[in-house]
């Protein structure tokens, strides 16, 4: 069909950027969804355009695709992929197994419990994308983290995080001290974890600011 | 879909079914739409945006309230003889007759939507082939669209409700299957945005080699205002619709070339500017950008409460009443996540910190008020107490 020829010519980034609302694209969205496993890559604005396409032609939904997008998704963590197109999937598809699991493991990594989470490895890329994103968030918690805590977030014991520790402490500015128990690792100042560091104005809404509506909302 | 939106226009529902409707006989036209037709196909045609603005704001409004209460105006092909049978004003007519119509007329058949559906197309049609000339009046263009998203929700729910439908009904249902299909409605908000070049037109202007905001979106060099301004109603038309499909990030991605920090078209028309923030702020909430949301509903809010009591006594006070409601119940979901104290004070949580070193509990204050501080830590000491006490209590 000519459609289909056109479309060749174009990458899947122009496709959904022109001419986003038409079924026909529905087929290299797919092929475009599997490449991004495949290749380790990610394109949050051609999954959301195929989740919608899949409410308007709800007979061609793929779970496995589907699946493959919240895995995903969830690797883009802490960014809110996940809910994101979780709103873009019908209830009862979200009652089968495999995306029940899912929405389980994206709530342990929300309240970051990761004894139940480290079970699964859902595809290439997937331990290494948790990885930062644990890193990430244990650094706006912790100055200093202990190694167990540490080792239960990566996932990660052993000779194998010894030589991980050594990475970081040449690459990310990490530094090892021995602590009470077992080493610690201090982890670079940063606004969150320092709160001397903390820019007053930037992401906190001023207390006088919300009082000015209180008169509107009796 | 999401949560059910009410009417966008602020109309009253419909009346139920009335004996008048039996008599209607859609060739009657009386004096006064003569008059009316006539005039407002001159305006039109003279450019004269002020007096189209005063007839589509209040004469339609009390010939409506005065002899359309329940019942259709007369029908297009009644009314021609009086605006040369113009077809691009029969268009617009009709656009009137339907949205009246929706409002008014109860129960709405199904070949009443279908037929407003391709009125919509053939209107939308003809603007995007560039061939329109007049200028129209910023409200009627933002009503259009704002219309348009609503009549093709008042669709889907109609659609969905098949329980209760009646053989013939659901013959016309599958009939005009087209009608109202979301490829269709995305894809000519999709068009009006492009072909009117509305981000192009927006960037340039922030380099000064355009007039945009600046003329309110009227050309004032002999061209039309249509496609532009219906192009960039239609940004505010395309995050609604994703809102109500449950994709926040895309709308909020179709909103970004208005810059809600400063004035722009978007405010020149209150149900617009109430839309746009009400629809920013809700889309935000859903992504939990908790501080976006409120930093708008905020401004919002205490803008409706300035001005609206110039709007009373346009057609779109409800409308506004309503808004205004819902987002003070979203504040409210905002507020419930700050911290309360014993006296029910609400004490904002982006000022406290503390901090913890080995076994002890620092308690950092970004604000010189260190009574949270110490409120802290007396109350820690009353728990340390209180534990104390029941750990002496046997029991038997």
């Amino acid at each position: 069909m000519a459609t289909e020829q056109a479309a060749e010519n174009y990458t899947v980034e122009d496709l959904v950027a022109l001419n986003p609302y038409n079924p026909d694209i529905l087929n290299d969205l797919e092929k475009f969804v599997n490449e991004q496993v495949s290749s380790q890559t990610y394109n949050l604005d051609a999954n959301l355009s195929l989740l919608r396409l899949y409410q308007f032609e709800p007979e061609r939904m793929s779970i496995q695709i589907v699946a493959r997008i919240l895995i995903k998704a969830l690797m883009a963590m802490p960014a809110p992929d996940f809910s994101l197109c979780l709103f873009l999937i019908p209830e009862h598809v979200q009652m089968e197994e495999q995306f029940k699991t899912l929405i389980v493991l994206s709530h342990y990594l929300e309240v970051n419990n990761w004894s139940n989470f480290h079970i699964y490895i859902l595809c290439a890329g997937f331990e290494q994308a948790i990885q930062t994103y644990a890193i990430h968030v244990l650094s706006l918690t912790y100055q200093k983290v202990p190694r167990p805590v540490l080792a239960e977030a990566i996932n990660i014991e052993g000779l194998a995080l010894d030589k991980f520790l050594e990475y970081h402490a040449t690459n990310s500015g990490w530094l090892i001290e021995k602590g009470g128990q077992s080493q610690v690792v201090v982890l670079p100042r940063n606004e969150f974890n320092h709160p001397e560091l903390k820019k007053n104005t930037a992401d906190t809404v001023p207390f006088e600011h919300v009082t000015r509506i209180f008169p509107v909302l009796s | 879909m999401a949560a059910p939106y009410d009417r966008e226009d602020g109309m009253p529902p419909a009346p139920p079914p009335h004996a008048a409707d039996a008599a209607y006989d859609p060739n009657y036209v009386p004096d006064s739409v003569k008059t009316f037709v006539a005039h407002l196909y001159r305006h039109i045609r003279d450019k004269n945006v002020y007096e189209i603005h005063q007839m589509y704001e209040g004469g339609f409004q009390r010939l409506s309230d005065r002899l359309f209460r329940d019942a259709p105006w007369p029908s297009a092909e009644a009314v021609a003889p009086y605006c040369d049978g113009d077809h691009v004003f029969l268009l617009l007519y009709k656009e009137l007759w339907y949205r009246h119509a929706h409002a008014r007329l109860s129960p709405l058949t199904a070949a009443h939507r279908a037929e407003s559906w391709t009125n919509y197309c053939d209107l939308f049609s003809v603007v995007l082939h560039g061939v329109v000339n007049m200028q129209l009046p910023n409200q009627w263009l933002w009503d259009m669209v704002d219309e348009f998203v609503y009549q093709f929700q008042s669709f889907c729910q109609y659609r969905a409700k098949l329980k209760n439908k009646t053989e013939d009904e659901l013959q016309q249902l599958k009939q005009f299957d087209k009608a109202w299909n979301v490829y269709g409605v995305l894809n000519y908000l999709q068009a009006l945005v492009e072909k009117s070049m509305i981000t192009q037109i927006l960037e340039r202007e922030k380099e000064g080699l355009e007039q945009f905001t600046a003329t309110d979106g009227y050309d004032y060099e002999g061209g039309s205002n249509v496609l532009k301004v219906l192009g960039y109603y239609s940004m505010i038309g395309l995050l609604r619709i994703h809102c109500l499909l449950g994709d926040y990030h895309t709308g909020l991605k179709c909103l970004a070339p208005i810059d809600l920090n400063q004035q722009g078209v978007y405010t020149i028309v209150i149900g617009s500017h109430i839309s746009t923030i009400y629809h920013y702020g809700f889309a935000n909430l859903m992504m939990r950008r908790y501080v976006d949301a409120t930093r708008e509903f905020n401004k919002i809010l205490l803008y409706i409460l300035k001005y609206k009591q110039y709007h009373q006594k346009s057609p779109q006070y409800d409308q506004i009443l309503k808004k205004n409601e819902q987002m003070s119940i979203l504040m409210t979901y905002k507020h419930k996540m700050h911290a309360v104290d014993s006296d029910g004070k609400i004490v904002s949580s982006a000022d406290f910190d503390f901090y913890i070193v080995e076994d002890i509990i620092h308690v950092v204050e970004s604000k010189p008020t260190k009574s949270h501080g110490d409120y802290f830590l007396r109350q820690i000491l009353k728990f340390e107490e209180m534990i104390g006490e029941l750990e002496k209590v046997q029991l038997d």
